[in-house]
C-alpha cells in the first residue's frame, strides 16, 4: 500500500531529530500564528493565489532566504566535522550523514537559494525596469513558482522522512545508480530537482517572451537596462540548458526505478554519458546565475556613481559572448577523465576565452565610477569586494582551465575554494546587492544602512577566513568531501581556521536577520516616499515605492537608455491620459498543479504505484480545468486608474 | 604571524613540492599562470582603491561627467590586453596538454614498467604483470624508472591521485585509463582516491613508495614470500566492501585478472 515506506523512515538519530523537530515546530508556530491573526484567508487571496510577480518575486526570496539558513546550517556542520575529525577522534557526524549533508548543501544552495534569489529579482524588477505591467503569461509563471516550492518541500521532507543522496550534489552514476545507492535518498534528489527544474525551464521561456515582447514603446534592445540585458542572456541559457538536466534525470529516474542500464556499470551502461549530460546542463547553469548578478552589478554601480554605465556596447557583446561561450566549456570538469590532449586543450582554451568579456566588464565597471559621485552605499559595498573575490576567482579560474594544472588541483579543496569564490564572491554578493538596491521598490523603505554594513564586513571577511584556507589545503593534496583525515597531513589548523570563517559569515547572516527586523520596525524613519531613493536611473524608479499592482497607470514613452534619468532631467510634465487595465485575475491552479507534481513525485521516490498516476492524471486535469476554464482577466476602468493614482500620488506627498 | 609561519614550514605543500617528473613540470605551470593572472589582478586592485577613492562623493575636486560613457581607445585597450594574455596562455595550454597527457609514454632511457590499479568498495588493488605479485593499498616502484599504470575500478568512479608525483585520473568501470608517472627522488608519498566514491571514500589512501632498484627487487621478494595470492576466489573475498584496510601483499595474481574485471562490466547482468 505505502510501497517503500514505513515507520522506520522517520529514525534518522538525534542529529536528524533535532533537525525535524526544528521544521515541525516551525510550521506550527507559522500555522499557529496564522490562525491566532485570523491571515489564513488573506494569505490565500493576496499571496498564495496571487499572478502578480511582484508578489510572486517575493515569495522567491523568502523561500530563498529561508533555504540560505537550511544550507548554511548545513555548511556550519561539514565544518565543525572536518575541523574537529582528524587522527584519532572522528568528529559527530558518520561517512554517510556528512555525505547527505555536502550532498544537501550544493543541491540546496544553488537550486533554491541561488535560483530562487534569481527568479525573485527578475520577478521583481523586470516587468517594472522595462515598462511592463505584467509578464507575459501570469498563470505559467505562478505554475513555475509553485514547482520551485514543491521541489523546495520534497528535498526537504527527505530530512524528516527517508533520507537524502549521499552521492554529490550532481549525483554521479554508478555511485548513484541503485547498487551502490539502494536507499531513496538520490531519488528525492532526482525528483526535486526534476520539478523545480522543470519550474525553472517554464519561467525562462516565460521572461525571454516578456522581456522580447512587452518591452515600453521605444525601448529597443540596445536601449534596455542592463540588468534586463542580462536577464535575457541567462534565461536564453535556461531555455538551451534545462531541457538537458530534465532529459539527464529522466534517465537516471528510468535506470532506478525502471532497472535499465543507460548509466549503470554493468550491463553495457554509460557512466561517462551522464558525467557529459549534466555539465552540458551544469556549466551553463554557473552563468545562468552569473549573468543577472553581473546585470544588478551594471545598476548599482551606474546608479551609485550617478553616472552613464560605461562601455554599454562593450558589456551587451560581452554578455552575449558569454552566453556562447558558456556552452562549450562543459567538458573541463572533467579533465580527469583521459579524453587525450586535442580535447583537453580545447576545452581549455574555450575557458579561458570566456576570462576576455569577464574582464571586459570589469574595467567598464571601473570607468563607470571614474568622473562619477561614487557614493559608498552597502550595495557599493558588495560591488567592491565582489571586484576583489572575483578577480581572485576568474585567476584560479584560468589556472584549472589548463588541464595540466587541473590533473593537481581537480577534486581537492582548491576546486571547492574557487567555484565558492566565484558563487558566493560574484553570485551571492551580486543578489545581496540587487536585495539592498530594490528593496525600498519592493516595501517601500530602505533597509538599515549601518547594520547592512556590519554584515557586509562579517561577510567578506568571513568568507576570505572561510576561502582561503581551503585554496592552501587543495595544494596540500586535501581532496574535498572527507569526512576525516590523518592527524600528520598537518591540515587540522587551516580545516580550524576555515571554520572561524563559517562562523564569520553566521555572524553576517545574523545582522542581517537584525537588519531585516530593525528595518522593518523603525521603517517610518527610512521610507521611500518619491519612489526613488537613490537618484536611481531606470525605469522602475519612476512609479511609487511600493509600486502599485497595475506597476504603470500610463505606459511609459522610452526614446533613450537611462529613460527615468532622461526625463527626471527633461522635466517635462504633461497631464496623464489614462486607459482602462487588464490584470489576471487570482487563480490557485497553479499550487494545485504542483500539489499534484509533488504527490506524483513522492510515490515515484517510495514506490507507492498506486499513487503516482492519480498525481500526474491530477496535473493533465489541473491544466485541462484551466486552458478550457472561462475569463481570467479583470479590467480596471480608466475612471478607477484616474481614482487609484490621485489617491497614490496624494499618500506621496503625505507620508 | 609566527605560529602561522612555523605552522606553513612545517606543512606538506604537495603540490608545490614535487618529487616527481610530471608533478615538477605541472608545479612551474601554476607558479607561472598564477605570475601572469597577478600581472593583471593587482593591476585591478590598485585601480579599484583608486578609482572608488577618487571619485567618492565627497571629493568635490574631481571631475564629474555623468554622460562620459565611452572611450574607444581605453575599450581597445581591455578588449586587447585580456586576449593577448589568453593567447600566450592558449598556446602554453595546447602544448602542456600534449606534453603531459597522461597516456603519454614519459621519454627515459630506463624500459618502463607496468602496474595495475582497481579502485575498489574501498581500496586500491595493484597488480604487478611483470613481476606476477599483487599489493593493496600500497605501491612500490623504483626511481626514474617510468611506471604506467592501467587504472579501472570494480566500484563507483574514483580518482587515482598521487599529487608529489603529479597528475590524477579517474578510475572508472568498465574503462581502462592510463596514467604515467615517474618518481625522481625516493621516498613515501600519499596517494588517495579524489572522487567520492561512497561510504568509506575518506579512507581510500594508499602509500606509494618510490625506491632503488635494490630495494623493489627486496621488497618484490619479500611480497614473493607472502602466504596470500590474489586468485579468483581470493579477488571475490576482497571486492566486498570494507574501509580502511590495512596493507597486504600477495606472493601471486590470478593471470589477466584486470582485463577480466574490466571486461565484466561489458557483459549483461555483468555487476554481479
Amino acid at each position: 500500500m505505502l510501497g517503500k515506506l514505513s515507520l522506520d523512515a522517520l529514525n534518522n538519530g538525534p542529529i536528524v531529530l533535532g533537525a525535524q523537530l526544528t521544521m515541525l515546530f516551525g510550521g506550527l508556530g507559522v500555522a499557529g500564528l496564522l490562525t491566532y491573526k485570523r491571515r489564513w484567508k488573506w494569505l490565500w487571496k493576496e499571496w498564495l493565489t496571487s499572478l502578480d510577480p511582484k508578489k510572486i518575486g517575493v515569495m522567491y526570496i523568502i523561500i530563498a532566504l529561508v533555504m540560505l539558513l537550511r544550507g548554511a546550517a548545513d555548511a556550519g556542520m561539514m565544518r565543525a566535522q572536518q575541523a574537529l575529525s582528524a587522527g584519532e577522534i572522528h568528529g559527530f557526524l558518520t561517512s554517510d550523514h556528512f555525505q547527505q549533508i555536502f550532498s544537501a548543501h550544493g543541491t540546496i544552495m544553488i537550486f533554491f537559494v541561488a535560483m530562487g534569489l534569481m527568479f525573485g529579482l527578475i520577478n521583481l524588477i523586470v516587468p517594472l525596469q522595462i515598462g511592463a505591467r505584467d509578464v507575459a503569461f501570469p498563470f505559467l509563471n505562478s505554475v513555475s513558482f509553485w514547482l520551485f516550492a514543491a521541489g523546495m518541500i520534497l528535498i526537504n521532507l527527505s530530512l524528516a522522512v527517508g533520507e537524502f543522496s549521499a552521492a554529490g550534489w550532481l549525483a554521479y552514476p554508478p555511485l548513484s545508480e541503485l547498487a551502490y545507492s539502494p536507499g531513496v535518498g538520490v531519488d528525492y534528489w532526482i525528483w526535486a530537482l526534476q520539478i523545480a527544474g522543470i519550474g525553472s525551464l517554464l519561467a525562462g521561456i516565460n521572461f525571454v517572451v516578456t522581456i522580447l515582447r512587452m518591452r515600453a514603446p521605444g525601448m529597443t534592445l540596445m536601449k534596455m537596462p542592463m540588468f534586463t540585458w542580462s536577464v535575457l542572456c541567462s534565461l536564453i541559457l535556461v531555455i538551451f540548458a534545462f531541457p538537458i538536466l530534465t532529459a539527464t534525470l529522466a534517465m537516471l529516474a528510468l535506470d532506478r526505478t525502471m532497472g535499465m542500464h543507460i548509466f549503470t556499470a554493468g550491463g553495457g551502461g554509460d557512466a561517462m554519458m551522464y558525467v557529459n549530460l549534466i555539465w552540458a546542463w551544469g556549466h551553463p547553469e554557473v552563468y545562468i546565475l552569473i549573468l543577472p548578478a553581473f546585470g544588478v552589478f551594471s545598476e548599482v554601480v551606474a546608479t551609485f556613481s550617478r553616472k552613464r554605465l560605461f562601455g554599454y556596447a562593450s558589456m551587451v557583446a560581452a554578455l552575449i559572448a558569454i552566453t556562447f561561450l558558456s556552452f562549450v566549456v562543459w567538458l573541463h570538469h572533467f579533465f580527469t577523465m583521459g579524453a587525450g590532449g586535442n580535447v583537453n586543450a580545447f576545452f581549455g582554451i574555450m575557458t579561458m576565452v570566456i576570462a576576455i568579456p569577464t574582464g571586459v566588464k570589469i574595467f567598464n565597471w571601473l570607468f563607470t565610477m571614474k568622473n562619477g559621485r561614487v557614493r559608498f552605499t552597502t550595495p557599493m559595498l558588495w560591488f567592491l569586494a565582489f571586484v576583489v573575490t572575483f578577480s581572485i576567482g576568474g585567476m584560479t579560474g584560468v589556472m584549472m582551465a589548463v588541464p595540466a594544472i587541473d590533473f593537481q588541483v581537480h577534486n581537492s579543496l582548491f576546486l571547492v575554494a574557487h567555484f565558492h569564490t566565484m558563487i558566493i564572491g560574484g553570485v551571492v554578493f551580486g543578489f545581496f546587492a540587487g536585495l539592498t538596491y530594490w528593496f525600498p521598490k519592493i516595501f517601500g523603505f530602505r533597509l538599515n544602512e549601518r547594520l547592512g554594513r556590519y554584515a557586509f564586513w562579517c561577510w567578506f571577511v568571513g568568507f576570505l577566513l572561510a576561502f582561503i584556507p581551503l585554496y592552501i589545503l587543495g595544494l596540500m593534496g586535501a581532496t574535498r568531501r572527507l569526512d576525516h583525515y590523518d592527524a600528520s597531513l598537518g591540515w587540522q589548523g587551516l580545516f580550524i581556521v576555515a571554520g572561524i570563517g563559517a562562523m564569520t559569515i553566521f555572524a553576517g547572516v545574523g545582522f542581517q536577520i537584525l537588519q531585516l527586523i530593525v528595518s522593518i520596525r523603525k521603517r517610518h524613519e527610512n521610507m521611500d516616499t518619491t519612489g526613488d531613493p537613490w537618484n536611481g536611473r531606470t525605469l522602475e524608479w519612476s512609479t511609487t515605492s511600493p509600486a502599485p499592482f497595475y506597476n504603470f497607470a500610463v505606459i511609459p514613452d522610452v526614446s533613450e537608455r537611462d529613460a527615468f534619468w532622461v526625463a527626471k532631467h527633461k522635466k517635462t510634465s504633461v497631464t496623464p491620459v489614462y486607459e482602462d487595465i487588464y490584470l489576471p485575475k487570482n487563480s490557485g491552479m497553479g499550487l494545485f498543479i504542483a500539489g499534484f507534481a509533488f504527490i506524483g513525485s513522492f510515490a515515484i521516490i517510495w514506490h507507492i504505484w498506486w499513487l503516482a498516476p492519480l498525481g500526474l492524471l491530477g496535473v493533465i486535469a489541473c491544466v485541462l480545468i484551466r486552458t478550457t476554464g472561462g475569463e481570467h482577466e479583470y479590467r480596471i476602468s480608466a475612471a478607477r486608474v484616474a481614482m487609484l493614482e490621485a489617491d497614490r500620488l496624494a499618500g506621496k506627498e503625505t507620508s | 604571524m609566527g605560529i602561522v609561519a612555523i605552522y606553513l614550514r612545517n606543512s606538506n605543500f604537495m603540490v608545490l613540492n614535487p618529487k616527481g617528473v610530471v608533478a615538477h613540470d605541472e608545479r612551474n605551470l601554476i607558479v607561472f599562470t598564477v605570475l601572469l593572472g597577478l600581472f593583471v589582478v593587482i593591476p585591478v586592485f590598485i585601480m579599484t582603491f583608486m578609482i572608488a577613492w577618487k571619485y567618492r562623493e565627497g571629493n568635490t575636486k574631481a571631475k564629474y561627467r555623468p554622460d562620459w560613457d565611452r572611450h574607444l581607445g581605453a575599450e581597445t585597450l581591455w578588449w586587447g590586453i585580456p586576449t593577448a594574455i589568453i593567447v600566450v596562455l592558449s598556446v602554453i595550454t595546447w602544448n602542456s596538454s600534449h606534453a603531459l597527457d597522461p597516456h603519454k609514454m614519459l621519454s627515459s632511457s630506463q624500459t618502463p614498467m607496468k602496474i595495475q590499479v582497481i579502485a575498489m568498495d574501498w581500496k586500491w588493488l595493484f597488480i604487478y604483470p611483470e613481476q606476477g605479485i599483487a599489493s593493496v593499498n600500497y605501491v612500490q616502484f623504483p626511481v626514474n624508472v617510468p611506471v604506467t599504470f592501467e587504472i579501472t575500478a570494480d566500484a563507483p568512479m574514483n580518482s587515482f591521485w598521487i599529487p608529489q608525483l603529479g597528475s590524477q585520473i579517474y578510475a572508472m568501470p568498465g574503462m581502462s585509463t592510463h596514467l604515467n608517472l615517474m618518481a625522481d627522488k625516493a621516498g613515501e608519498y600519499r596517494g588517495s582516491s579524489a572522487n567520492i566514491s561512497g561510504k568509506g571514500f575518506a579512507g581510500m589512501k594508499f602509500t606509494a613508495a618510490a625506491s632503488s632498484e635494490a630495494d623493489f627487487r627486496t621488497w618484490v621478494a619479500l611480497a614473493r614470500r607472502s602466504p596470500d595470492s590474489m586468485g579468483a576466489s581470493d579477488y571475490k573475498q576482497l571486492l566486498k566492501p570494507s574501509e580502511n584496510s590495512a596493507v597486504a601483499l600477495y606472493s601471486s595474481a590470478e593471470p589477466g585478472l584486470y582485463d577480466k574485471v574490466l571486461a565484466k562490466y561489458m557483459l549483461p547482468g555483468g555487476q554481479e
